[in-house]
């Protein structure tokens, strides 16, 4: 699956991967801010951007071009805005939007593959992210799984039972579909009143614990500082 | 020698009218191990989820000595480690040790002592290995062995393990009864698998609409219900 390998690639050791959570969510922030504020006609400070990005993937020793193609995944999104604008007739919009949004997909990315989770949601809460928030995240990601495996058994035993033949119309394909949505939904609230049982039988309290307070090194103030001072760098001079 | 649980006239009734508890009698003595058997919605888990308070019925239910009210509720829930049927309800930390140390941090004990805890359960579990590991990159009885560690984490007197062979393969019952037969506590299980009843209880009880009908050794009762496969 998609999110187990940048779960992976997150736990691999590098200089970037022992960054402090936190610094690098400031450093994104950073970024993001930077390129969403550039110039839509600044193509060189777009470009050196994409340089700062790229040079991060290869110091956390990551997949360059895997990371690069993954990154595309938001142009569909982004490319219904870009459309628009070009059909309002406003091109370099339009590319901009395209150029932008790729970038702060390859930024998240580059977060993401470099920060286990724990330590990502940990950093997010030391950084004033209500913990109510931060938690449903949590939970949400960790019974993704578990209702993504339920739904591809409903799909294989659904598969099982069908001729093979796909000649049973769009019509009764919606009414399956539609109907195993609202088995998967009325599993998942099963399942939240078994995980509040098992959280409760072993003293939940409505507090989570938290074992380790990240820190923040000397080494992490110089990251942060870099990547602050780069990106800046970028938008002033390009 | 005391009652680690007891429990006089359990009647349990759900919100749809099911009765699924119609005047339960039970004890367990320390190193007591008790198979609760009988068929499905017979009573035998929502008879367990009283023992720790998740659910309340009418009658009395005691445990070490407390009776279940809401203000013992911390000091049972202590005392009783209860793994559930389903590992992925109970595993719901980011991380395997976060999740062991859960119950641990819960008690009220220091970051460190909740932590040397988890490791200490996970070691005893043969799961030291996976403590930096998210659940849901282990087995299903990898699963189910991290899950015991956490409420042995939780240093119980009572484990209450709900169809603990489910999901398992052969080898990994074995283990599970090995690992089971080391630990010191009473014991309670819920379980459809006679073999696995046979090699560890000391006695059970069988579950019929709500009441426990039978008692006695596993194969005394199985033989009287024809419980065999």
């Amino acid at each position: 699956m998609h999110h187990v390998l940048v779960e992976q690639w997150s736990r691999r050791a590098s200089w970037l991967h022992r960054r402090d959570a936190r610094g690098k969510l400031l450093a994104l922030v950073a970024i993001l801010i930077a390129i969403g504020t550039t110039r839509i006609d600044a193509h060189a400070a777009l470009a050196a951007y994409a340089l700062l990005l790229i040079t991060a993937l290869l110091a956390a020793r990551l997949p360059v071009i895997s990371i690069l193609l993954r990154s595309a995944s938001v142009l569909p999104f982004t490319g219904t805005f870009a459309l628009v604008s070009w059909i309002a007739g406003d091109a370099p919009r339009a590319i901009s939007l395209l150029e932008k949004s790729y970038l702060s997909a390859l930024a998240a990315l580059l977060l993401i593959s470099t920060t286990p989770l724990p330590r990502l949601f940990a950093g997010l809460e030391s950084l004033g992210v209500p913990r109510l928030i931060n938690l449903t995240v949590q939970f949400l990601y960790r019974y993704l799984f578990v209702i993504s495996e339920q739904a591809q058994h409903m799909r294989l035993a659904s598969r099982c039972r069908s001729s093979g033949k796909n000649n049973h119309g769009t019509r009764s394909r919606f009414a399956a579909a539609t109907g195993s949505l609202a088995v998967l939904f009325a599993r998942s609230y099963g399942r939240a009143e078994g995980v509040h049982r098992a959280m409760l039988s072993r003293g939940f309290a409505g507090h989570f614990p938290l074992l380790a307070a990240p820190r923040f090194t000397l080494a992490d103030g110089g990251f942060l500082t870099a990547a602050i001072a780069s990106a800046l760098l970028v938008r002033v001079g390009l | 020698m005391s009652a680690l649980i007891e429990v006089r006239g359990l009647r349990y009734r759900y919100d749809d009218g099911t009765q699924a508890l119609n005047g339960i009698d039970f004890d367990l003595r320390p190193g007591d191990c008790v198979a609760l058997l009988g068929a499905n919605g017979s009573g035998k888990t929502t008879f367990v989820l009283h023992l720790n308070g998740l659910l309340t019925g009418e009658g009395f239910v005691k445990v070490c000595g407390l009776p279940v009210t809401k203000e013992n509720l911390p000091a049972i829930r202590a005392k009783i480690g209860m793994v559930f049927q389903d590992s992925d309800e109970q595993l719901f930390m980011p991380s395997v040790l976060e999740d062991v140390a859960f119950g641990p941090a819960n008690q009220g004990l220091k970051i460190e002592e909740a932590t040397a805890r988890a490791h200490t359960a996970l070691t005893q579990v043969g799961m030291d290995w996976a403590a930096a590991k998210a659940p849901y990159h282990l087995s299903a009885g990898e699963k189910r062995r991290v899950a015991l560690a956490g409420v042995l984490a939780m240093d119980p007197e009572i484990l209450v393990l709900d169809e603990p062979t489910t999901y398992l393969d052969p080898p990994g019952q074995r283990e599970l009864l090995k690992l089971l037969k080391e630990l010191p506590q009473a014991k309670i299980l819920v379980t459809h698998d006679i073999p696995f009843a046979q090699s560890l209880a000391t006695r059970a009880v069988f579950f019929e609409k709500g009441k426990v009908v039978a008692e006695g050794s596993v194969s005394q009762v199985v033989g009287q219900f024809d419980w065999h496969l």
